[in-house]
C-alpha cells in the first residue's frame, strides 16, 4: 500500500510540473490550448511584459526542476523501506550562505530588465491624442479632449443570453455598443478616473491596466502597431455589474480615424440642434424605452418591477408618479449613498427627456405629461 | 493533585484548559471552513458555465466575500491558534497558557462574531458584496446597511486575535521550563511567538480602516470620500499594512507544523534551525515594507513603483532559505511516508509553485497584466489552501493520536489526500492559464474562451470539497473507533516534549516542569 501510494504520488506530480511546457507547446492547437498562457499583444509595452513574464517562467521552472529534482531523488533512494540509514547532519555554513547568496544575484539580474519596463511604461510624454476614460457603475464613458466628442461604451450583449434564453454570441460579454476607436501608430494618453467606485481600465493586448479612482485622474498610454479591434474588461470590483462592462478598441489606419472623428463632430453638433426640437408623445415614447432599456432596465428592470429591497420599482413608483421636478432631479443628479447614479453626465437631453416620458407613461403609470428635451437643458441649467 | 475536566456543557464554556480551548477553536475553525467551503461551492457551480444559471450577480458577489472573510478569518487563523493553544504548552514544557481565562474569552466572542457575519447574509439588502478587501468607496458609500454588522464583526475577530497573542508571547517567554532556551524552542512556537507580535501590530490597523469606515458611512466623514475631499487610495493602503503582513500571519504558523512534520518523517534533524528562525524573522520584518505591491496598478508614482518591487522581490531570498531547508532535511534522511508527511510533501512542491507565481506577481510590470485576474486567484489559493490548509491537515493527522490516544486509519488518511491533492490541483492549476488568457477575478460571468477551463476548474473544486468531508469522516472515525494508542511516542522519528508525556495526553501536563537538556 505504502510503496503504492507512492509511486502514485510521483507519477502524479510528473505530468503537473510537465503541464506549463506541455501546454506551450501545443500552442496552435484548439481551444483549450489557446486559453493557457498570456500574448504578447500589440505595443512595444505589451511586448516588454510578455518578455519578462517568459523570463521569470523560465527561470521558475529552472530551479524547480532542480529543487523538486533533489526532493523526488531523495524520495526515491533516501526511503526508511528500503533499509535506507538516516545521515545526521544538520547544518552547512558553506551551503546556506550559497543558497542566499545565489537566489539574491539572480533577482538582481530580473531587476534590470524589469526596471527599464517599468520606466518605459511610465513615460506619457509626447502624446499625440488625449482621451478621458471615466469609469461609471457599469460602462466606460470616452472623451476626446479638445474634440468635443465624447460617448459612453457599454455592454451589447442582450439580457437574453446572459440568462440562458438565447444563443450566446461569438462576443459574449466582450461586445459594446460603441468602442472607442484610435489611430494606428500614434502615442495615445489615456486619463482615467471614475465617477462612483474604483474600477480598472484594462487592454490586455495594449499591456495597459490602470485603477479608475473617483476624484483622481491616472495616466498611462499606448501605441499601437496593428489595426483591429480588441477586447479587455474591467478589473477592480465594482459592483454587480463588474463583468458586464467590457473595455473595446477599434484601432484603425490614421485617414480612417480622421473620417470617424470629423463624423462624430457632426453628430455632436446635430444632438446640439435635436435638444431645440419639440418631439411628439410617441417619438418620446419610442426613444425612451430603448434608452430606458439600455441604461435603466439594469436595476429598475425591464418590466419597471425593480428588485425589491434593492431597487425600488418604477411601475407606481412614488417619483415616477410624483411631482415632475423631483423626477427631473433623480434622473440628472442621482441619489448620493445609493446606486442611483447621476445621469445628467452621462445622457444627453434628448435621453434623458425621453426616459422620463417613457417612466411616467408606461407600464400603467399613464401621468400623460410629456418632457421636452429643452426642459431638461433649462433644468440642468436652472440649478 | 490531578483532576479532570469538568462535565456537561459548562466544561466547555468556563474551560480554563489550554487543551480543552485547543480543541474548541480547531472544531470552530473547521466549522467555518466547511461554511466558507459551501460558498465557494456556489461560486464554482455558477462558474461551471457561462452565463448566470443558478445565482444572481449580486449575490454572487456576497458569496466571493463571505468565502474570502469566512475562510481567512474564521477558517484558517482559528485553526492555527487551536493548534498553539493545544501545542505550545506542550513542546514548551509548560503546565498551560500564561493567561487561561482571557484564553477561554477569546476563544468565547469568536463564534459570536462570525454569527453576526453570516446574519448579514438574510439581511435586506443582503451580505457585505465588496470583496474580502472591501475596497472603498464600494465599501462604504455604495455598501449594503448590513456592512455595520461586518465592522462590528470584524472588530471582535480583531480582540479576538489580539488577545489570543498576548497570551501565546507571554506564554513562551515566561513559562517555558528549565533548560528549554530561544533557541531550543521547536520552529512552531518560534513562528507562532513572530506571528503573535505580527498579530499585534497589525489588527490594530484593520480595527482602524473599518472604523474609518464606520465613520465615513454613519458620521458624515470623509476620510475615503473623494467629494468630501478625502483619499478611496488612502484605504488601500491602510488595508494593506494590515493584509499583506495578514498573509505571513497565516502562513508562518504552517512553515512551523512543516518543521515538524518532515524531520519526523525524514528520521532526521531539521536542517539549518537557526537561519530557519532567522528566515522567519526576516519574512515578518520584510512582510511590513511591502504592502503596496497589492496596488502596483492604483497609480503610485513610478519610485514608489520601483521600491515596492524591489522590496517585494527580496522576499523570495528567505524564504527560498526555508524551501531549501526542508529539502536538505530530506536529503538522506530515511524517509516514510504516512498521511502527515504527504501533506507536508504536497505543502513543500506547491507552496513552491505559489512561492514562483508570487515572484512574478512582484515584478511590477507584468504584474500589470496578472492584476486582479485568476492568476492572482490561482497564485493565493496555492500558498493559502496548499500552503496553510494542507499544513494544517497534515497538522491533525499528525497530533491526534497524542490527542485523542486514537490511532487514524492510515488507508482512509492517504485516500483523503490524494482525492484533495488531486483535487486541489484540478481546481487552481487552471486559473493560471485563465487569468494569463485574460479572465479577471470576482467576474460572475465570463466570455466563451474561458468556458472549458472553468469547467475543470469547477470540477475540481467539488472533489477537493469531498475531500473535506472525508476528513471530517476520519477524524469522528478516529475519535470514536481508532484503535487505540499508548506509547508516549507515536511516531519513531518524533522528537521534543510533546512525545514525552502520556498518550493520550492527560488534563493537565508538566504539573512539574521537565528538565530540558
Amino acid at each position: 500500500m505504502l510503496a503504492k501510494a507512492e509511486q502514485l504520488f510521483v507519477r502524479m506530480l510528473a505530468p503537473l510540473l510537465l503541464l506549463p511546457l506541455a501546454a506551450n507547446s501545443m500552442a496552435e492547437g484548439g481551444m483549450w490550448s489557446e486559453v493557457i498562457n498570456m500574448t504578447p499583444g500589440v505595443t512595444e509595452v505589451s511586448r516588454q511584459i510578455y518578455d519578462l513574464h517568459m523570463i521569470i517562467f523560465w527561470i521558475s521552472v529552472v530551479i524547480g526542476v532542480l529543487v523538486f529534482g533533489v526532493m523526488f531523488y531523495s524520495m526515491i533512494a533516501h526511503r526508511k523501506s528500503k533499509g535506507y540509514k538516516a545521515a545526521n547532519f544538520h547544518e552547512s555554513t558553506t551551503v546556506e550562505i550559497a543558497w542566499t547568496v545565489i537566489p539574491a544575484l539572480i533577482l538582481i539580474v530580473m531587476a534590470i530588465p524589469a526596471t527599464t519596463a517599468l520606466i518605459n511604461l511610465y513615460d506619457t510624454d509626447d502624446a499625440e491624442l488625449d482621451i478621458k476614460v471615466t469609469g461609471y457603475q457599469w460602462k466606460w464613458q470616452y472623451e476626446y479632449l479638445g474634440e468635443d466628442v465624447a460617448f459612453m461604451s457599454e455592454l451589447a450583449t442582450p439580457e437574453s443570453e446572459i440568462y440562458n434564453q438565447g444563443e450566446k454570441g461569438e462576443f459574449y460579454l466582450q461586445e459594446v455598443n460603441e468602442p472607442l476607436v484610435i489611430p494606428v501608430d500614434t502615442k495615445v494618453r489615456f486619463l482615467i478616473t471614475a465617477k462612483d467606485v474604483i474600477h480598472s481600465w484594462w487592454m490586455t493586448d495594449f499591456g495597459v491596466k490602470k485603477d479608475a479612482i473617483p476624484g483622481f485622474i491616472n495616466e498611462t498610454w499606448a501605441k499601437v502597431d496593428k489595426t483591429g479591434i480588441y477586447r479587455g474588461a474591467c478589473t477592480e470590483l465594482c459592483g454587480q455589474g463588474h463583468a458586464f462592462m467590457p473595455v473595446v478598441v477599434r484601432v484603425v489606419e490614421k485617414a480612417e480615424y480622421q473620417e470617424w472623428i470629423g463624423n462624430k463632430k457632426a453628430e455632436a453638433a446635430a444632438m446640439r440642434e435635436l435638444t431645440e426640437k419639440v418631439f411628439t408623445k410617441d417619438e418620446l415614447m419610442a426613444k425612451g424605452e430603448e434608452a430606458y432599456n439600455r441604461s435603466c432596465a439594469a436595476c429598475h428592470q425591464t418590466n419597471g418591477e425593480g428588485i425589491p429591497g434593492v431597487f425600488p420599482a418604477m411601475k407606481g413608483g412614488v417619483i415616477t408618479t410624483g411631482e415632475l421636478a423631483g423626477h427631473l432631479d433623480i434622473v440628472v443628479n442621482g441619489k448620493p449613498g445609493t446606486a442611483m447614479q447621476a445621469f445628467g453626465a452621462q445622457l444627453s437631453e434628448v435621453d434623458i427627456a425621453a426616459i422620463i416620458t417613457y417612466e411616467r407613461n408606461a407600464w400603467g403609470n399613464d401621468m400623460g405629461d410629456v418632457v421636452q428635451p429643452i426642459d431638461v437643458l433649462k433644468f440642468k441649467q436652472g440649478q | 493533585m490531578a483532576h479532570g475536566p469538568a462535565k456537561g456543557i459548562g466544561r466547555w464554556l468556563f474551560t480554563t484548559n489550554h487543551k480543552d480551548i485547543g480543541t474548541l477553536y480547531l472544531w470552530f475553525s473547521f466549522t467555518m471552513f466547511l461554511l466558507g467551503g459551501f460558498f465557494a461551492m456556489v461560486i464554482r457551480a455558477e462558474l461551471f458555465q457561462p452565463g448566470m444559471q443558478i445565482i444572481r450577480p449580486e449575490f454572487f458577489n456576497q458569496m466571493t466575500t463571505m468565502h474570502g472573510l469566512v475562510m481567512v478569518f474564521g477558517a484558517i487563523m482559528p485553526a492555527f491558534v487551536g493548534l498553539a493553544n493545544w501545542m505550545i504548552p506542550l513542546q514548551i514544557g509548560a503546565p498551560d497558557m500564561a493567561l487561561p481565562r482571557m484564553n477561554n474569552l477569546s476563544f468565547w466572542i469568536l463564534p459570536f462574531a462570525f454569527a453576526i457575519l453570516s446574519s448579514t447574509l438574510f439581511m435586506e439588502g443582503g451580505a457585505p458584496n465588496f470583496g474580502w478587501t472591501f475596497y472603498a468607496p464600494l465599501s462604504t458609500t455604495y455598501a449594503p446597511p448590513s456592512v455595520n454588522y461586518f465592522i462590528f464583526a470584524i472588530h471582535i475577530m480583531g480582540a479576538s486575535s489580539i488577545m489570543g497573542s498576548i497570551n501565546i508571547i507571554a506564554t513562551v517567554l515566561n513559562l517555558r521550563a528549565p533548560g528549554m532556551t530561544m533557541m531550543k524552542m521547536p520552529l512552531f512556537v518560534w513562528t507562532w511567538l513572530i506571528t503573535a507580535f505580527l498579530l499585534i501590530a497589525v489588527m490594530p490597523v484593520l480595527a482602524g480602516a473599518v472604523t474609518m469606515m464606520l465613520m465615513d458611512i454613519n458620521f458624515g466623514t470623509s476620510f475615503f470620500n473623494a467629494a468630501g475631499g478625502g483619499d478611496p487610495v488612502l484605504f488601500q493602503h491602510v488595508f494593506w499594512f494590515f493584509g499583506h503582513p495578514e498573509v505571513y500571519i497565516i502562513i508562518l504558523p504552517a512553515f512551523g507544523v512543516i518543521s515538524a512534520i518532515i524531520p519526523t518523517f525524514s528520521r532526521k534533524p531539521l536542517f539549518g534551525y537557526s537561519s530557519m528562525v532567522y528566515a522567519t524573522a526576516a519574512i515578518a520584518f520584510l512582510s511590513f515594507i511591502v504592502w503596496a505591491h497589492h496596488m502596483f496598478t492604483v497609480g503610485m508614482p513610478l519610485t514608489g513603483e520601483l521600491y515596492f518591487m524591489y522590496a517585494t522581490m527580496l522576499i523570495a531570498v528567505p524564504t527560498g532559505v526555508k524551501v531549501f531547508n526542508w529539502v536538505a532535511t530530506m536529503f538522506k534522511g530515511a524517509m516514510s511516508f504516512e498521511t502527515p508527511m504527504l501533506f507536508a510533501i504536497a505543502f513543500v512542491i506547491l507552496f513552491t509553485i505559489g512561492g514562483f507565481t508570487g515572484l512574478m506577481l512582484a515584478i511590477a510590470p507584468s504584474d500589470i497584466q496578472y492584476h486582479d485576474t485568476y492568476f492572482v486567484v490561482a497564485h493565493f489559493h496555492y500558498v493559502m489552501v496548499a500552503g496553510a490548509v494542507f499544513s494544517g491537515t497534515g497538522a491533525v493527522y499528525y497530533w491526534l493520536p497524542k490527542w485523542c490516544g486514537k490511532m487514524y486509519n492510515e488507508t482512509m488518511g492517504k485516500l483523503q489526500f490524494w482525492i484533495a491533492f488531486i483535487g486541489f490541483n484540478i481546481t487552481f492549476f487552471p486559473q493560471h492559464f485563465l487569468g494569463l488568457a485574460g479572465m479577471p477575478r470576482r467576474y460572475a460571468d465570463y466570455a466563451l474562451q474561458f468556458a472549458d477551463w472553468n469547467m475543470v476548474s469547477s470540477i475540481g473544486a467539488f472533489m477537493y470539497g469531498a475531500a473535506q468531508l472525508l476528513f471530517l469522516y476520519n477524524v469522528i472515525a478516529t475519535i470514536v473507533a481508532g484503535k487505540p494508542v499508548t506509547e508516549p511516542k507515536t511516531w519513531e522519528g518524533a522528537e521534543g516534549l510533546e512525545w514525552t508525556v502520556p498518550t493520550p495526553a492527560p488534563y493537565h501536563t508538566f504539573s512539574t516542569p521537565p528538565e530540558v537538556k
